[in-house]
C-alpha cells in the first residue's frame, strides 16, 4: 500500500461535517440569517467542500512540483 | 389553446427543429449534455455548468419535496458536495485505467477488471433497472407540466401519452448526435426561471427569505428541521452517504470519467461543482414560497408546487415561459436517458449473449429499443403514484449497490473475486427490490427496534449486506482467479 499524503485526509472533512453534525445541526430550531440552521449548515459545508478541494489540489500540484513531476502550468494555475 | 399551451407546444417544435439541424452535428452523449460550452467565454461556461444540474428532478422534484416534506429536501444540497470530494479521488484512477484498457461504457469497466463478461452483462441490467425509474421521474415531470399548461383541459394521462411521443420522436429526430443547442437552451432557460423564481416569489408574498421562513416555521412548527422519526436525521444521514456513493455508479457519470481530457479535469470540477450545487437553493425557496400560497397539494401533488404558485404569480404568457423551461428539463436528460438504456440493452446485454453480432445489428436493436423501453417507462408512470424524489432514491438505491464491486475492484489485485461481486450485486439488488415492490420498511419489519436503526435507507443497508457477502464470497472463491490473468490486456472493447 502506497502512503496516502497526510494534506489528501482533509478531504474528509467537510463530509464528515455534513455527516457527522447534521444530528447536532438539527437541534437549532432558530433562523440564522435568515434560513434555517439546517440549510445554513449544509450551504457551509458545501462551500467549505469547495474551498478544502482547492487547497488539496494546490498541494497535491505543489508535492508533483517537488517530486519533479510537474502537471502541465496553465492547468495548474486554474486551480488556484 | 391557451397562451401557456401555445408557447411550449412551439418550444417543443423548436427542440425538434434543433434536433434535426443537429442531426450532422457533434456527437452529444448523456455524459456531456452541455459539451457546446468548450469554445465559449468562461462566465456563458459557468452558467451553462449551473443550468446543466437542473433536470426535472431538481426543478419540479426539489421544490415539490421542499412544499411537502420541508427540512429532508436539504439532502438534495448535502450528497453532491461529497459526491465531488470523492470524485476527486476515485474518477482519476478509473479514467487512468479507461485510457489504458480503450473502455467505453461502465459495464467495460467491470467485465475487465474482473475477467468477467458476465458480470458486465448484470452490471448492465442493474444500470437499466436504475435508469428506468430515472426515465419515469423525467416523463412524469412531462406529464405535469402538459397538463398544468393546459390549465385543466388535458388530463395528467393524456399529458403523459403526449409527452412520451414527444421524447420518442425527439430521440428519434436527432438521433445519437442529441442537439448541444437544445441543451444549452435549456440550460440558460431553466438557470434564469428557477433564480428568477426563488428570488422573486418570496420577496413578492413575504418581503424577503427571512420573513418567509418566520412564516413558515409560525404556520407549521417544526417544519424546517427533521423531524424524530420517519425522514429523521438517520434518514437523512444514510440518505446523504448512500446517494454520495452512487453519484459516479449512474452509466453516465461513470462514463464521464472516460471522457476527460486530463485528469486536471476532475480536480478542477472537484472545487466548481460543489459552488453550482449552490443554485439548488433557489429551488428550495420556490417551493417553500409555495406552502402558504398554494395550500393543499397532499402527496406526489406537491411536485405541483412550482407550476402553481407560478400560475398564481404571473399571466399565462409568463406561465408558458416557465413550462418551456421546465419541458426542456425534462425533455434534454430524458432523451439521453432513453438512449443510454437502449444502448446498454443492445450493446452490454445482447452482443455478449449472442456471439457474432455485427455492429450494424446493434446499432438496429439499440434503436429499435427506443420504443419498448419508452413503454415500459410510461407504464411505471401511469401505474405509479410515487412523487419525483422517491423515484431517483429508488434509482440510487438500486445504481448504489455497484458501489462495492466498484471500489474493491480498484487495487491493481481486485480484492474480490467475479463470484463475490455477482453475488453482493445481487444480494443488495434483491433487497433493494423486495423492499420496494413488497412496501416493506425496517419500521415494519423491526417494529420494537429504535428508530435510529429503523430509519436508515434501505438503499444504505442492502449495501452494507452487499459488501458482507462480497467479501465472504471471495475469500472463498479468491484461489481460482489466477494472479496473471490480473495483467492480461483487455478483452472488452
Amino acid at each position: 500500500m502506497r502512503r496516502v499524503p497526510l494534506h489528501r485526509w482533509l478531504a474528509v472533512v467537510p463530509g464528515l461535517l455534513i455527516l457527522g453534525g447534521v444530528p447536532f445541526a438539527n437541534r437549532v430550531h432558530r433562523l440564522v440569517l435568515g434560513l434555517p440552521f439546517l440549510l445554513l449548515w449544509i450551504v457551509g459545508c458545501v462551500l467549505l467542500t469547495s474551498a478544502t478541494m482547492a487547497l488539496i489540489g494546490s498541494l497535491d500540484a505543489k508535492a508533483a512540483r517537488s517530486a519533479g513531476a510537474s502537471p502541465d502550468p496553465p492547468d495548474r494555475d486554474a486551480l488556484r | 389553446m391557451n397562451p401557456a399551451l401555445l408557447i411550449i407546444a412551439l418550444f417543443l417544435a423548436f427542440a425538434f427543429v434543433l434536433g434535426l439541424l443537429a442531426r450532422r452535428g457533434r456527437t452529444m452523449t448523456l455524459e456531456q449534455w452541455a459539451v457546446g460550452g468548450r469554445g465559449f467565454g468562461a462566465l456563458l461556461v459557468f452558467l451553462l455548468m449551473a443550468g446543466e444540474i437542473y433536470t426535472t428532478f431538481t426543478f419540479l422534484g426539489g421544490s415539490g419535496w421542499a412544499y411537502g416534506r420541508g427540512a429532508p429536501a436539504f439532502y438534495i444540497l448535502g450528497y453532491g458536495a461529497i459526491a465531488y470530494a470523492i470524485s476527486y479521488f476515485l474518477l482519476p484512477v478509473i479514467w487512468r485505467y479507461a485510457t489504458r484498457h480503450h473502455l467505453h461504457s461502465q459495464p467495460d469497466f467491470f467485465v475487465s477488471k474482473y475477467k468477467s463478461p458476465a458480470l458486465g452483462v448484470l452490471v448492465s441490467l442493474v444500470s437499466v433497472a436504475a435508469l428506468v425509474p430515472y426515465l419515469v421521474l423525467q416523463l412524469k415531470g412531462l406529464g405535469i407540466i402538459i397538463s398544468e399548461m393546459s390549465y385543466g383541459t388535458l388530463s395528467v394521462a393524456a399529458a403523459v401519452w403526449i409527452s412520451v411521443t414527444a421524447l420518442v420522436v425527439y430521440v428519434v429526430i436527432s438521433g445519437v448526435h442529441g442537439s448541444a443547442w437544445t441543451a444549452i437552451l435549456k440550460d440558460i432557460m431553466i438557470l434564469v426561471v428557477a433564480v428568477g423564481l426563488g428570488l422573486y416569489l418570496p420577496w413578492h408574498y413575504y418581503g424577503g427569505f427571512g420573513p418567509m421562513f418566520a412564516a413558515i416555521d409560525h404556520a407549521k412548527p417544526g417544519f424546517l428541521t427533521l423531524p424524530a422519526k420517519g425522514m429523521s436525521v438517520s434518514w437523512f444521514v444514510s440518505t446523504v452517504l448512500l446517494n454520495a456513493l452512487g453519484f459516479y455508479m449512474w452509466p453516465h457519470g461513470f462514463a464521464s470519467a472516460y471522457t476527460a481530457r486530463s485528469e486536471d479535469v476532475f480536480r478542477k470540477n472537484a472545487v466548481v461543482m460543489p459552488l453550482y450545487q449552490l443554485v439548488l437553493l433557489f429551488v428550495f425557496f420556490t417551493g417553500f414560497a409555495a406552502i402558504l400560497q398554494v395550500p393543499g397539494l397532499a402527496g406526489a401533488q406537491g411536485d405541483l408546487s412550482l407550476l402553481r404558485i407560478s400560475k398564481l404569480a404571473f399571466p399565462p404568457p409568463v406561465v408558458g415561459l416557465i413550462g418551456a423551461a421546465g419541458l426542456l428539463t425534462a425533455l434534454v436528460p430524458g432523451s439521453m436517458i432513453l438512449l443510454t438504456a437502449a444502448t446498454i440493452l443492445s450493446k452490454n446485454v445482447y452482443r455478449p449473449l449472442v456471439r457474432g453480432t455485427s455492429e450494424q445489428t446493434v446499432g438496429r436493436l439499440a434503436r429499435g429499443l427506443v420504443p419498448v423501453v419508452a413503454l415500459a417507462a410510461v407504464c411505471f408512470t401511469l401505474s405509479g403514484g410515487e412523487a419525483l424524489v422517491p423515484l431517483l432514491l429508488l434509482g440510487y438505491n438500486l445504481v448504489t449497490q455497484l458501489f462495492p464491486a466498484l471500489v474493491l475492484s480498484l487495487p491493481e489485485r481486485p480484492l474480490a473475486t467475479r463470484i463475490g461481486s455477482m453475488a453482493g450485486i445481487v444480494t443488495g439488488e434483491a433487497i433493494v427490490a423486495w423492499s420496494s415492490l413488497s412496501g416493506t420498511t425496517l419500521a415494519k419489519l423491526l417494529p420494537t427496534w429504535p428508530s435510529v436503526i429503523t430509519d436508515l435507507n434501505i438503499g444504505i443497508v442492502a449495501m452494507t449486506l452487499n459488501f458482507a457477502v462480497l467479501l465472504a464470497v471471495s475469500a472463498v472463491t479468491r484461489e481460482r482467479v489466477p494472479a496473471q490473468a490480473i495483467e492480461e490486456p483487455a478483452a472488452a472493447t
